[in-house]
């Protein structure tokens, strides 16, 4: 799983600043059916989260009305120079993870 | 005499009649400006746009050891940056090796069984698609310009009659949406030129990147002809006219398409 990650290398203490993500993932809704009209099992990220310095300050439960290689972007508080980690599961168990540092001045 | 010179006037004149543009260049429009502002705006997006997760890929690809002489494309392209600038804007192009017209697909690939002793990439795999983005976007932004005149013209006339050929149940052509009915409404879309100047592209109906080729199976499959399959010569030889009627038109790679 591909995954990209946006989020400013410098910010000031107090700043909100702006967090986006990408991440290829074919998102199958469990409501297709294959060539021969079985259904195709269900395998979405069900779980996005994000913790700043050990704290959780995002998740998101996604399910199939999330389209493929899905795009979130949300916004946390600098607050303390550190490492943002960012971990994510789908319905088949795999998993995946990044880390980004954030350097906060004041 | 002026039987057999007229014949020759008549040959003259068919190539001169063929190179007349349809699509005047003052008017010709990217398949973008057909979009809506949201798709338009995930385009231009260098971070949100999804096929830039193939670019990674690619680039990654790029400078991966393959095949017998454990080369990778690096080896002998060095920085894809500066050497692969404007390669895409020339495709398809004739191989002079094999006198046969590739596209930027069969080109990699060639480079892949020829130089480097692998085996090339499937048709349609992310590993093709990841690759052929990632050279085609080395030359974001430069016109178009596929050469079509010498060892190229038989295959752009080729091109042009599989262009303007009735096909399938419908029996339509190519021109009779993209040419003579672009800009007007097909039930809630736009019809397009149908100009394939940013593919592979991300296609939100594909939910995945997808290259020219398919996106032409996905037309023929719309007017109910029969799909040929992956990198069969009429493709090919549309793809060039298709490069043609695009010229100028700034390469987009990798395109966002609805």
């Amino acid at each position: 799983m591909t995954a990209r990650i946006q989020l400013p290398a410098k910010a000031k203490k107090g700043e909100v600043v702006e967090i986006r993500v990408l991440i290829q993932h074919p998102m199958e809704t469990g409501y297709r059916h294959d060539d021969v009209g079985h259904l195709i099992k269900r395998n979405v990220i069900n779980v996005l989260s994000c913790r700043y310095n050990g704290v959780e300050v995002f998740r998101a439960d996604l399910s199939s009305g999330i389209a493929a290689n899905p795009y979130v972007q949300f916004y946390t508080v600098a607050d303390k120079s550190g490492e943002l980690e960012f971990y994510w599961i789908d319905d088949e168990g795999q998993q995946g993870s990044e880390r980004q540092s954030i350097q906060v001045g004041a | 005499m002026s039987c057999a010179s007229a014949l020759a006037f008549a040959l003259l004149a068919l190539p001169a009649l063929a190179q007349q543009r349809a699509i005047p260049l003052s008017e010709v429009k990217s398949g973008s400006a057909f979009l809506g502002a949201d798709l338009r705006s995930l385009q231009n997006d260098d971070f949100a746009n999804p096929g830039t997760l193939w670019l990674e890929r690619g680039e990654k690809l790029w400078s991966e050891p393959a095949g017998k002489t454990k080369q990778s494309c690096a080896s002998c392209h060095k920085d894809a940056k500066t050497s692969m600038r404007g390669v895409a804007a020339r495709y398809p192009k004739v191989d002079a090796e094999s006198g046969r017209l590739v596209n930027l697909e069969g080109r990699i690939n060639l480079c892949r069984t020829r130089r480097m002793g692998a085996e090339p990439f499937k048709y349609e795999s992310e590993e093709l698609l990841a690759m052929t983005a990632y050279v085609a976007r080395q030359s974001k932004g430069m016109p178009m310009a596929a050469s079509v005149d010498g060892p190229a013209k038989a295959h752009f006339e080729a091109g042009e009659v599989a262009y303007r050929l009735r096909r399938g149940q419908m029996n339509l052509s190519c021109a009779h949406c993209h040419e003579a009915n672009w800009g007007k409404r097909l039930l809630s879309e736009t019809i397009s030129q149908g100009q394939p100047n940013a593919y592979p592209a991300y296609r939100m109906e594909w939910q995945t990147m997808g290259s020219l080729e398919r996106r032409l199976r996905a037309c023929l499959s719309g007017i109910r002809a029969e799909m040929l399959p992956y990198g069969s010569p009429e493709y090919l030889d549309l793809e060039l006219y298709l490069a043609w009627r695009a010229q100028g038109l700034p390469i987009e790679t990798p395109g966002v398409r609805r």
